[in-house]
């Protein structure tokens, strides 16, 4: 799917490309600004957190503006993978099987893609939300400019931002957990952009199939 | 009174105890607005820009006696003029002083994150500290009095401040001072109701406004400014004054179940994952993983 076609060790096969690694980084550091000053509006148990990042009135100025970059890399994002999202029969048996993957079983699993039905699932639900945190977030950013300010129209944004903020947190929590901890290599390929053909047969086999024109499992 | 009045017992955004909690032996002081004697003069609002030494904005005129439609970040106290037509078709005015109510209960300060930037002293004065403010705009939201505003150029909310800086030094604050009728009156919240209640006696057995009374709403858990009306029944009236006011839904939904839910779905989802890793561990270890070539084409 790249065009500049990077060269990778032999056994490896290219993931994401710089363009989607880039992306991919500035999201995930704009995401973190904004999760960490989002928090200390969030509770007064965090709101030193606020003082971490310049103190509160430097958060609450800048948080609309990263929120700004961060939506615009989602958008990137969109463009770049939308079309390796669509959900199908596949990925609705996938679901029905949950439980075998949380318990590590993934042999038992319908082989996944490209991307299984837990990351299509990551990938929608990032889309949905920043879509909501971007137009409720219009609604709180300057208020006072609008001539058709509305009291109302900013507690129903509260609550909206608020909501859908923390859908993202605990897609957020999977995400890491997957990517950093329980997926060994997932993280390597988001850095240098390549992985194992191991490990697109462990946890891709339908992509491997499909790359390979060979089976990924022999008894299949 | 002296600055020990002053000893905050609220704070906006604040985790842990408060100075002046449970430290209350003044008692809590009460602006009373009898608008049954108020003449329109607007003294208070001059008084209300002279002592606290707003910057003038633009008036509105549109051929009436309302010179701007509401309170503003540098104009704090405005009275809303309604010429009302009784049911007999003649006409009254009903002219009411509109400023902070100072709510034992306050809903900006209930809304506001930002620690210390709205603060409610032993005397039940709601003020502002603009040097907290981080200019959200989430106190507008929790006011069921619309009364908060935003500089729009500094991003920091201002609203009365019952003249808290007077107060602490026993006078009473600029608008009453100025008051030319002794429409407004200032002292103790038990002196003020007491003071109210009389006089909305007397309206009802002397004055022929039978429904007469006084406003001191329940749903903020009463307010550090009463009013006497000629209808109790109808405050709306005066300027939208709201007959049950309460703070937000939205803010009671958001600072109560949402925030704790939240709190849980976080910690829970924080936990389980460990908890998770320690049961199940990675999908696959590194040591056991056959590397490279496992006859694939590169």
């Amino acid at each position: 799917m790249s065009e500049t076609e990077q060269v990778v060790p032999p056994g490896h096969v290219l993931r994401y490309n710089f363009k989607e690694r880039i992306t991919h980084w500035v999201a995930a550091g704009s995401y973190l600004y904004l999760l960490f000053t989002g928090l200390a509006f969030w509770s007064p148990w965090l709101f030193w957190l606020a003082a971490v990042f310049g103190g509160g009135q430097i958060s609450r100025m800048l948080h609309p503006f990263v929120g700004l970059v961060f939506a615009a890399s989602v958008v990137v994002m969109y463009a770049m993978w939308a079309a390796h999202m669509h959900v199908d029969e596949n990925d609705k048996r996938w679901f029905q099987s949950v439980n075998y993957y949380v318990q590590n079983e993934d042999e038992k699993m319908p082989p996944a893609g490209r991307y299984n039905a837990g990351q299509k699932s990551l990938f929608w639900g990032f889309v949905v939300c920043m879509v909501l945190l971007l137009l409720s977030g219009f609604v709180l950013w300057e208020p006072q400019y609008f001539p058709w300010r509305s009291v109302m129209a900013m507690r129903i944004a509260i609550l909206i931002h608020a909501s859908s903020a923390l859908l993202t947190i605990g897609l957020f929590l999977i995400h890491v957990y997957m990517g950093v901890f329980a997926e060994r290599g997932a993280l390597d390929s988001m850095v240098h952009g390549d992985v194992t053909m191991h490990f697109v047969k462990r946890y891709h086999p339908a992509w491997y199939e499909e790359i390979t024109g060979q089976p990924a499992s022999p008894k299949k | 009174m002296s600055q020990a009045t002053l000893r905050v017992q609220k704070i906006s955004g604040h985790a842990g105890s408060v100075p002046g909690q449970d430290a209350q032996r003044e008692f809590t002081v009460c602006k009373l607005i009898d608008t049954t004697t108020c003449i329109g003069c607007k003294a208070c609002e001059v008084a209300c820009m002279e002592w606290n030494d707003l910057p003038f904005g633009e008036t509105v005129f549109d051929n009436t006696y309302q010179t701007m439609p509401e309170t503003r970040w540098n104009y704090w106290n405005l009275i809303l003029f309604n010429e009302h037509e009784k049911e007999d078709g003649s006409l009254m005015w009903l002219m009411r002083k509109n400023q902070c109510m100072h709510c034992a209960d306050p809903g900006c300060l209930a809304a506001c994150p930002s620690d210390g930037a709205i603060v409610q002293y032993t005397n039940g004065i709601v003020d502002f500290q603009q040097a907290n403010c981080i200019g959200c705009g989430y106190c507008i939201t929790g006011c069921p009095f619309d009364i908060p505003k935003m500089n729009p150029k500094t991003n920091r909310v201002f609203k009365c401040t019952l003249c808290a800086d007077r107060v602490q030094e026993s006078l009473e604050p600029a608008c009453i001072k100025s008051c030319p009728t002794g429409c407004l009156h200032f002292g103790s919240k038990e002196d003020m109701l007491d003071t109210a209640e009389k006089r909305a006696k007397q309206l009802r057995d002397d004055y022929n406004f039978p429904n007469a009374g006084v406003y001191n709403p329940a749903g903020v858990g009463g307010t550090g400014v009463v009013y006497v009306l000629h209808d109790a029944t109808k405050p709306e009236l005066y300027g939208g004054l709201p007959s049950n006011p309460s703070i937000p839904w939205s803010v009671k939904l958001w600072k109560g179940p949402l925030k704790w839910l939240g709190n849980a779905a976080m910690i829970g989802g924080i936990v389980g994952l460990v908890v998770h890793y320690l049961r199940f561990g990675p999908k696959e270890r590194e040591e056991t993983i056959k590397e490279p070539h496992e006859g694939a084409e590169p």
